[in-house]
This record gives structure tokens, C-alpha cells and sequence, in this order.
């Protein structure tokens, strides 16, 4: 609300992201001032506030300018001046996709299911979860992004606590302190990078000041302009919090040897202060036990949301505030996060297998999902790092669209144990086959989205990191045996009388749903306009991390552009 | 009393030898005396007053008097941080007005106000009507503001002892009820034996340096160091001591739970802002200032003081189960976060910790002023099941008590979370990075006791079984009285104010640091 302010303080051209996270907030304003009375307007005025947002995504997806690397839209204003934080918003290559997403996602899952009870402060927290997500994925300065990152939880608490299932407290609770305890670390992290970088400029400006006094043959004879620039430089530097000029000053760099493990410079501790918070939300085996939990008593829109777009919070972070942020010890502790990643791909797999409960399979394979995208991402190569943002879009869609159709299920038959659904194909057709196309871009059947993702990400870090890309691979083959074996036991076989009169889909689902059956098909076959946005963008982080860090992109990496290896993914499915 | 001795009259022409009496500056004095005058007024009229029913009258001739000190402060506001006039000091040196001061005392203030307006609806409910609590509440004040100026560590003391006398009658307050008897005693003895530490402590610093004049003190200091300084030491153990026992830092916190819980809940709401106030206008007036050329020695005593404070505050706090020892001991850890800006020794430190006191005022007082009205008659229903189906029932008061509850775990866009952002600044700047992880981590700790009362409010439904008979057919009923109605009002604009533009307090609090100024 105070951005209002300072939004509208004469700014030459309309600050489009400003207003994409705060058309929510508002709106979330506007349905917590409608009286109780009137709750036939709660829901179609929240559905309007997230259409409108979503919207503005689109528009700004359609005006980016796909050559452009760096940042666009920027808004730059002071927000608490003694502190240099600023209301810095703008986006790249690398959120682009992960604003869309989420701009589409929440109009979709509001539409898709109702609150059980109590619908208006259910769609003012929804709008307020939206406002939050949106404003981590656009804000580049660091305070900001803290406080849109911490922001988020509040409205998810209530959410999974007000609306959800039996368990639902426990998981509320688990999931806010969780969270909680892995951004605690992170905002001493971001204080301490704030004065470093401070520190850091200001002994370079001394030393250059040095320098140019050396020169002068007589310092008080000096001409005054360069007297004024010694005394420029000299002066005290204010502290920053904005993200591109501490990422880009590179005054926080790791000089250490590396020969003494705990004498590591600051970088590394920061940097291991963000990663927790980021590990937490992703969440990275072994950190992941909030998540079942949370997934599986959240209501169905919190599900979706949860899984759709909070867990890239986490994902983005990393690349963002990790690799970005901190090349070096991001390259440092590469091995460490390709690792737990591809733990978190089998462990996830074989524990989903083991489910009873429908939603808890999903839940876990998410857990294998995201191993797969950290995996891309610290694989540090073009192909990693595209099938790792791509994945976020990707798995975002397709489990999504999976905890809508497991909510459609819950509602339908009040279970959600896989033992006591059968044969639902017979009943339902349409919504079966529904079901078969989700679920086959979750498996990654050539085709579909998710396997342009996942081949990406094996391609990429085969390069750099062939053993995990070995035995990440096998993680495709899991998770074609817990999904269709769990298809093969609630859709397959005769109907018992319980599920004999599982009731079609109607048109309100299947206009949900559409959508993202039209995107799971369009980028499976077609990912290059995805690809061609962020791939600017991404050659730019990587030349970023070689420039900061001793690593070194293998050559065969850059050979090509990755466009082709996804049309290759193509050719190769259109000969199978 | 110097004052007023000092002016009574003109000296006696047959004596000779004239007699140095101090100069009264009665300007900068003037919040005291509106304060105390105010509490004498008030018992004075209060006698001559047949009916004991008019509560509504003295809780707006408290309210009144408490903004008349803090329109009495501004003007020394004004001048103190005027360029050409700055902090001076009067009475002999022995009182200073800095932006210290006087930002203490309009917290104070507020603090008075906010407490009067819940102390006025309590008394009529529990049938204590009488202008005894007001007139307490004015003294504790007084003593409060006078601990905030001293610029003596005699007066320090006065100040400390008629803060404390009034407040171990104000959890006596309740004479009906055995617990308030027993809190008020366990205050008054704990509170006597720490009192006498205090004062050993300041034998022990006049052994030291020949002084208890802070700014003798401070100046003795910058100039000369001394060879043999373990009388200071002890003596600083000793302070620390005393006014650790005001703020309830662990290890002298044993009283503050059992003290919260048994005494009436809005004396509660003045005891965890008002006197949590003064104490730490003391400690840092003492530490910060004074004897700032001895924070090499005192720092790690803090240090280990404030994690102590911290963590235990947040895990024992954890295990409870009655809402008001559940915020006794968020308020024990609280008071450790104030005191990681204290330990940070430096201006920004200082600054931290007011604005971290600053919005904490609020706060507490909003949210034991909704556990009074959620105490209902007789002051007893403190238990986490009392809060169950709140939001049903009366969701704008649930609401209000979840965002004083997510405030204070420090959840962003709200004053709590800035208290905590610039605490951790300073910390940081000062070196103390770990201190400030480990303020983070038990935040995330006491967090936990906030989420519970939130669950109680919004997850469950009415407990039948808990809440007793008349409950069960719905949700409970709890009235919401004007006064507080005013009061809590003010918290949530305070509180999401500052959330929002954190610059309207943090600007104050900046000019607030406080100065040791001589005599003018």
C-alpha cells in the first residue's frame, strides 16, 4: 500500500509490475471490505482482481523483448531511504515464465474449486498469497524480496489451517515454522551481504582515491576537479540492499583456498544462509518432510497453489540469489545440491510409490520433480539451467492440473485412498482420459511438456555431472511405475458399487482444466518460444558465474544453440 | 524535593556565606510534575467525591494528564534537537533532558493512556471502582520518566523505587483474588532484594570513582583510565542486576511469570510496556552512555544475557498452556531482542532498541489489553481453550489479536517485523553476527506460541467441555467497552503504520540518542 504511493509519484510510463502486485493485494482489500451478506460477490470479485493480474502477465509476456538479457520493466523507487531499500521491481528471461505462471495459475485454481465454509477471508488470503508470490518473482532488491518471501506464509498458514483436511493444523503449523526457520538465517545473511558490499565499495573507492592521490605531484594543488572527486570517493558509501549492484559489484567474492573447510570467507556462510531458506521451500531432500503434509491437507486451490507456484519461490531463489548472487560459492557447493537432488528424484519416486492416499503420491512426486530442477540449475550448463526454468513451468502445469483432479476425486467420493477407487475409466471417460494426459506429462512421455524439460535438464548436466545425470535418469523410469500404477488401480477394472456412479466431468471442470491440457500439449511440441526468452538470459548468468567463480562451461555446452536440443527432443519423439 | 527546597526563598540577608543552591530549569522538569501533580490532584479530588461509581471520569483525567506530559515534552523535544540550544541538564546535573528523555517519556505516555483505557472497563467489571489504580498508574509513571532523565545514578535509583512501590501495588490491585495478593508479594519481596543490589552496585561505582554523577562519570573516562577498576566491575555486575530484574532478563526473570499471571491483565499491559520502558531507559542510560568506556567489559556480559533472555523466553513459552504465562515469557524474550541492541554499543544499537520498545508498547499493551476482554468476569479465562472459535464469534477482535500475535513473531508489513530488521542491523554492524542468528532462531522458536493462540482462535471450533456451562450453546460473549475499543484502535494504526513506513518512528528514535549533557 505504500508502493501505491510512491508508484504514483509521476512516473513517465505506467510501472506495469508495480500494478501486477498490487491489483491483488487490492483486491484482497476489496473482498475483506465486502460484507459477509453479500457472498454471492466474494467469489466473483476475487475471480476478477486475478483475472485482471492475469492479464497484465500476458501483456507484459507479450511486450518483453525476447533479445534483451537483463532486466525490463524496471521500477526503481525509495522505499525506506536510510536503509537504500527501494521498491526495485523489474523482469528477465529467468522470472518471466514463473510471473505467467503464476498470474495464470491462481485464476485457474480459484475457479477451480469453492471453500468448503467461511468463502471471504478464503478468497482475501488467496488474493493476498498472490500478491506475495508475484512479488518475489519480480523484486530485485533484496530486503524486498524478504519481505514478499515471509509475506507468503501468512496467507498459506491460514489457508491449509481454515480449509483443509483432517489434519490440518499440525500441517499449518509445520509448514509456517518450517519455512519460517529457513528464512530466519537468511535475513542475517542479507544484512550482513548489505554491510560487506558497503564495506567492500567503499575500500575500493579508497584505493582508487589512494591512487589518483599518488598522482598528483602536489595533493593540495591538485585541480579542484580532481579534488572533488578524491573527496567523492572518500566519502562514506550508504548501504544498498539492490540486488543487481551488489550481484554485479562483485565486492563479496570468495577468495579463500579452500584447503582449510572452515576457513571459509563470508560469501560462503551467506550463501549458505540463503540456500537454507531456498532448500526449505523447494523443499531439498532432507528437508522436505513439511511438504506431504502441507500438500495433502491443504484445500484443493492450496494444493494447487502450493505446488504450482510456492515451491518455485524456492527454485527461483536459488538460481536467483544463489547463482546470481553468489557464483562462487554457488560453483562451490555444486556438488553438495546436485547430490540431494538427485537423493530427492529417487528417494521421492520410491516413497510415492508406496502411498495409499492419492494426494500424498502426488505430493511426493513433487519431491522428485524438484530434485530434477535443482539439478538443472546446478548443473551450471545453457541446457541445465533452460530445462530447469522449464521444469518449473512444466511441473507447475502438470501437478497442478494432477491436485485439481485428485480434488475433483475428493469431492466426488469424500476419499482420496487409492485402495477404495476402481475403475473410475468406466464411469468417467472423459475425465479419466483427462487424468491419462496430466499424468503423461508428469511421467514425461515424449510430446508432452514435461519431457522437454527433463531432457534438457539430463542433457545439461550429463556435461558436467554425468554420474547424477545416470542415476537422475532413472527417476523417469519411477515415475512411470507409481503413476501408472495408481492409475491402473483407481481407473482400471470392473467399478465396485461405491464408484459405480463417479460422475463425469462437467463443463466448469473442464473449462479449469482446458488451459492447461492446451499448454501441457503446446509446449511439448512447440517449447521454442519459451526457450528463446529465456535463453538470453541464461547465457548471461552463465557468463556471469564464469566471470565470478574458477568454473568454466564444458565447450560443448555452448556449441549449438539449446533451441535445437529441444526441436532434436522433438525430432526424436516424431520418429517414435 | 531539591527543586522545590532550592526555591523557596531568598537567602537570609545576616548569613554570610551564601549557599550554592542548584537552578531549577521548572520547564524541564515539567513532565514529572504535570505526572505527579496530576496523581496528587486526582487523590485529592477522588476524597471529596461521595460516589466510588464515576470510573469514566478518572480514566479521562488520567488520559488527560498523561498527554499533558507529553505536550509538556514536546517543547524540550523541540529545543533539545534545535542545532544552536541541544540536551542540557538541570537540578545540579543530577537531571538531563536529551531526545533520550524525552522520547522515553512519550512512550510513556502512550503507554499510561493505553493502560488507563483498559484498566477503565476492568475496574467496573470486577467491581474495584476507586481511583486508587489511576493514581498508582500516575506514580509508576512518574518514577518511570524521572528513571528515563537521570543523569545521576541517585536519581536513577529514586526513580526505580517510586516506579516499583506503585507497581507491587498494582498487582495487589485485585483484593479479592488470592493470586493478585500473591503476585503483588512476590513482586515486592523479589523486586526489594533487587532493589538492593542496585544500590550496592552504586556504593560500589562511588567507591570506584568518587561519583554517582553519569556525566562525571563519562567524562572521568574519555580522559583517564583507571589502574585498579574491580570495584566498577562488581558495581556494573550489580546495576545490571537491578535493572535486569525490571526488564525481566533471564537469569532474573523467575518473578515475571507467576507476577503476569496472577495480576490483573491490564496491569499486566502496563508492567510489559510502561515499566519494561523505564527499565531499559535505565540500562542503556547506564551502559549505553555512562559507561561506554567499559563496553569491552560489559559487552559479553549482555551478550550472554541476551541470548539467555531470548532462547529461554521462547522455549519455555512453548510449553505453557495459559495465554498470559504463554506472553510473560514471549515478553522475557522480547526483552532479550531489545537487548541485542543494547549490547551493540553503538548509536545505531541505541536507536534499534527504542524503536524496537517504541512499536513493543503497542503491541503488548493491545494484546494483554484483549486477553482483559478475553478474561471476561472475574479474570480468569486465560486458558488457550478460552480462545477456541474467537473468530466466529467476534472475528474483528480475533483479527486484531492475530496481527498484534503475527507482529510480534515478526511477520513482514507490520511494526514487529521492522523492530526486529533494525535490532538485527545494528548487531550485525557491531559485529555480532552470530548474535543476531541466534535472535533470528528464537524468533522462529517463540513464533510457535503465537501460531498456537492463532489455532485456538481460527482452527478449532468452541470447546463445550472447556469453556463451561453458559458456552455451550455458542460461541462465548465478550464485550468490547469504548475505552478499549479507542485503545486497541490506536495499537492496530501503530502497528501496521509503522509496518508500512517504518521512517515515522525509526526518524525519532535517531534523534532519541542519548547525550550526557553538563550543566547549562
Amino acid at each position: 500500500m505504500g508502493a501505491l504511493l510512491l508508484a504514483q509519484e509521476g512516473a513517465p510510463d505506467f510501472p506495469i509490475l508495480t500494478a501486477l502486485v498490487l491489483v491483488p493485494a487490492v483486491g484482497a482489500v476489496a473482498v475483506a471490505l465486502i460484507p459477509r451478506a453479500r457472498a454471492e460477490l466474494h467469489r466473483g470479485v476475487a475471480l476478477l482482481f486475478s483475472a485482471a493480474a492475469g492479464a497484465l502477465a500476458i501483456y507484459v509476456l507479450a511486450a518483453f523483448d525476447k533479445n534483451d538479457a537483463g532486466m525490463q520493466f524496471e521500477t526503481n523507487r525509495s522505499w525506506i531511504g536510510d536503509f537504500g531499500i527501494s521498491w526495485h521491481l523489474g523482469v528477465d528471461g529467468i522470472s518471466l515464465f514463473l510471473v505467467v505462471l503464476t498470474a495464470v495459475l491462481f485464476p485457474l485454481a480459484l475457479l477451480g474449486s469453492t471453500p468448503s465454509h467461511d468463502a471471504k477471508p478464503y478468497y482475501a488470503w488467496l488474493l493476498l498469497l498472490e500478491a506475495g508470490c508475484l512479488g518475489v518473482f519480480v523484486a530485485l532488491d533484496l530486503f524486498l524480496f524478504f519481505v514478499m518471501f515471509e509475506i507468503v506464509l501468512v496467507p498459506m498458514y491460514f489457508l491449509i489451517g481454515g480449509w483443509g483436511y483432517a489434519r490440518r493444523v499440525y500441517a499449518a503449523i509445520k509448514f509456517f515454522l518450517f519455512t519460517m526457520f529457513g528464512s530466519a538465517l537468511m535475513l542475517v545473511g542479507i544484512v550482513a551481504l548489505a554491510y560487506l558490499h558497503r564495506d567492500g565499495v567503499e575500500d575500493q573507492n579508497r584505493a582508487v582515491a589512494t591512487e589518483l592521490l599518488a598522482e598528483q605531484e602536489d595533493p593540495q594543488a591538485a585541480p579542484p576537479a580532481v579534488q572533488a572527486q578524491i573527496a567523492e570517493l572518500q566519502a562514506d558509501v550508504p548501504l544498498s540492499f539492490d540486488l543487481v549492484e551488489i550481484a554485479e559489484a562483485r565486492t563479496v567474492t570468495d577468495d579463500s583456498s579452500g584447503a582449510n573447510p572452515f576457513d571459509w570467507t563470508a560469501a560462503r556462510w551467506i550463501f549458505l544462509a540463503f540456500a537454507l531458506a531456498f532448500a526449505v521451500k523447494v523443499p531439498l531432500f532432507p528437508l522436505h518432510t513439511w511438504l506431504p503434509d502441507a500438500h495433502t491437507e491443504a484445500p484443493t486451490a492450496g494444493s494447487v497453489i502450493l505446488a504450482g507456484v510456492l515451491l518455485k519461490l524456492g527454485t527461483y531463489g536459488l538460481l536467483r540469489f544463489g547463482l546470481y548472487l553468489f557464483p562462487d560459492a554457488a560453483s562451490f557447493f555444486a556438488p553438495a545440491f546436485v547430490t540431494l537432488g538427485v537423493i530427492g528424484i529417487v528417494y521421492g519416486a520410491i516413497v510415492a510409490t508406496m502411498q495409499r492416499d492419492l494426494k500424498r503420491l502426488v505430493a511426493y512426486s513433487s519431491v522428485a520433480h524438484l530434485g530434477f530442477i535443482v539439478l538443472g540449475i546446478f548443473a551450471i550448463t545453457t541446457q541445465g539451467l533452460q530445462g530447469g526454468l522449464l521444469q518449473n513451468v512444466n511441473h507447475g502445469l502438470s501437478t497442478g492440473a494432477l491436485f485439481l483432479l485428485v480434488g475433483m476425486i475428493s469431492d466426488r467420493r469424500h476419499t482420496r485412498e487409492i485402495s477404495a477407487l476402481k475403475g473410475l475409466q468406466k464411469a468417467a471417460p472423459i475425465f479419466a482420459a483427462v487424468f491419462t494426459v496430466v499424468m503423461m506429462s508428469s511421467i514425461g512421455l515424449p510430446g508432452l511438456n514435461g519431457f522437454v524439460g527433463e531432457f534438457l535438464v539430463l542433457i545439461g548436466s550429463f556435461l558436467t555431472r554425468r554420474w547424477w545425470a545416470v542415476v537422475a535418469a532413472t527417476g523417469v523410469i519411477l515415475a512411470a511405475l507409481y503413476l501408472l500404477w495408481a492409475y491402473q488401480r483407481v481407473f482400471h477394472g470392473e467399478p465396485d458399487d461405491d464408484n459405480r456412479h463417479f460422475p463425469e466431468m462437467n463443463w466448469r471442470e473442464g473449462l479449469v482444466l482446458a488451459p492447461l491440457l492446451g499448454l501441457i500439449v503446446f509446449l511439448g511440441i512447440y517449447p521454442k518460444p519459451v526457450l528463446e526468452r529465456m535463453q538470453p538470459s541464461v547465457d548471461r548468468l552463465i557468463e556471469h558465474v564464469e566471470a565470478n567463480s574458477d568454473y568454466t562451461e564444458p565447450p560443448v555446452a555452448t556449441e549449438g544453440p539449446a533451441v535445437s536440443a529441444g526441436e532434436e527432443a522433438r525430432d526424436e519423439e516424431a520418429e517414435g | 524535593m531539591i527543586g522545590i527546597l532550592g526555591s523557596l526563598g531568598q537567602p537570609l540577608p545576616v548569613d554570610p556565606v551564601p549557599i550554592d543552591r542548584p537552578g531549577v530549569d521548572w520547564g524541564a522538569v515539567a513532565p514529572m510534575l504535570v505526572l505527579v501533580g496530576g496523581a496528587l490532584v486526582l487523590m485529592l479530588v477522588s476524597s471529596f467525591v461521595r460516589s466510588r461509581r464515576s470510573t469514566v471520569g478518572y480514566t479521562i483525567f488520567t488520559c488527560l494528564v498523561a498527554l499533558g506530559a507529553i505536550g509538556a515534552a514536546i517543547p524540550l523535544w523541540l529545543e533539545v534537537n534545535d542545532d544552536d540550544r541541544g540536551p542540557f541538564s538541570t537540578l545540579a546535573g543530577s537531571v538531563g533532558v536529551d531526545g533520550f528523555s524525552t522520547f522515553v517519556t512519550f512512550l510513556i505516555g502512550a503507554a499510561v493512556v493505553l493502560a488507563a483505557l483498559f484498566i477503565d472497563d476492568y475496574l467496573r467489571r470486577e467491581h474495584l471502582e476507586g481511583v486508587e489504580a489511576y493514581v498508582l498508574l500516575l506514580l509508576s509513571a512518574t518514577g518511570g520518566v524521572i528513571m528515563a532523565h537521570a543523569n545521576d545514578l541517585i536519581v536513577l535509583f529514586l526513580g526505580l523505587e517510586v516506579l516499583s512501590m506503585a507497581v507491587y501495588v498494582l498487582a495487589a490491585m485485585h483484593r479479592r483474588r488470592v493470586t493478585s495478593q500473591e503476585a503483588g508479594l512476590k513482586y515486592f519481596v523479589l523486586g526489594a532484594f533487587s532493589s538492593a543490589f542496585f544500590l550496592y552496585g552504586i556504593a560500589m561505582i562511588y567507591g570506584g570513582t568518587g561519583t554517582t554523577n553519569l556525566v562525571t562519570i563519562l567524562e572521568t573516562f574519555s580522559t583517564s583510565a583507571l589502574t585498579d577498576d574491580g570495584l566498577i566491575l562488581a558495581g556494573l555486575a550489580l546495576l545490571l542486576v537491578g535493572l535486569g530484574f525490571k526488564v525481566a532478563a533471564v537469569p532474573f526473570h523467575f518473578w515475571t511469570p507467576d507476577v503476569y499471571q496472577g495480576s490483573p491483565s491490564p496491569m499486566v499491559a502496563w508492567m510489559a510496556s510502561g515499566v519494561k520502558v523505564a527499565g531499559f531507559a535505565g540500562l542503556m542510560r547506564v551502559f549505553d552512555l555512562a559507561f561506554i568506556a567499559y563496553a569491552v567489559d560489559w559487552q559479553p556480559l549482555i551478550y550472554a544475557v541476551a541470548v539467555a533472555t531470548m532462547l529461554v523466553g521462547a522455549v519455555l513459552a512453548v510449553v505453557q498452556t495459559d495465554v498470559k504465562r504463554m506472553m510473560a515469557y514471549s515478553s522475557i524474550s522480547h526483552a532479550g531482542f531489545v537487548l541485542v541492541g543494547v549490547q551493540a554499543a553503538t548509536d545505531q544499537g541505541v536507536e534499534a532498541a527504542l524503536f524496537y520498545l517504541a512499536t513493543y508498547v503497542f503491541l503488548v499493551a493491545g494484546t494483554f489489553g484483549i486477553i482483559t476482554l478475553v478474561g471476561r468476569r472475574g479474570d480468569s479465562h486465560h486458558s488457550l481453550d478460552d480462545y477456541r472459535g474467537l473468530a466466529r464469534s467476534r472475528p474483528v477482535l480475533a483479527l486484531t489479536l492475530a496481527l498484534f500475535l503475527f507482529a510480534q513473531a515478526g511477520v513482514p508489513f507490520t511494526s514487529g517485523f521492522f523492530a526486529k530488521f533494525y535490532v538485527i542491523n545494528a548487531a550485525v554492524d557491531a559485529g555480532s553476527t552470530w548474535l543476531a542468528a541466534v535472535a533470528m532462531l528464537s524468533a522462529v522458536i517463540a513464533a510457535f506460541i503465537y501460531l498456537r493462540i492463532a489455532v485456538s482462535m481460527y482452527m478449532a471450533d468452541p470447546a463445550p467441555e472447556a469453556a463451561g456451562g453458559g458456552d455451550v450453546a455458542g460461541a462465548p460473549r465478550i464485550a468490547v467497552p469504548a475505552g478499549a475499543t479507542i485503545a486497541l484502535t490506536l495499537c492496530v494504526i501503530v502497528t501496521i503504520g509503522a509496518g508500512l513506513w517504518p521512517g515515522s518512528i525509526a526518524d525519532l528514535a535517531r534523534d532519541a540518542v542519548p547525550v550526557l549533557a553538563t550543566f547549562r
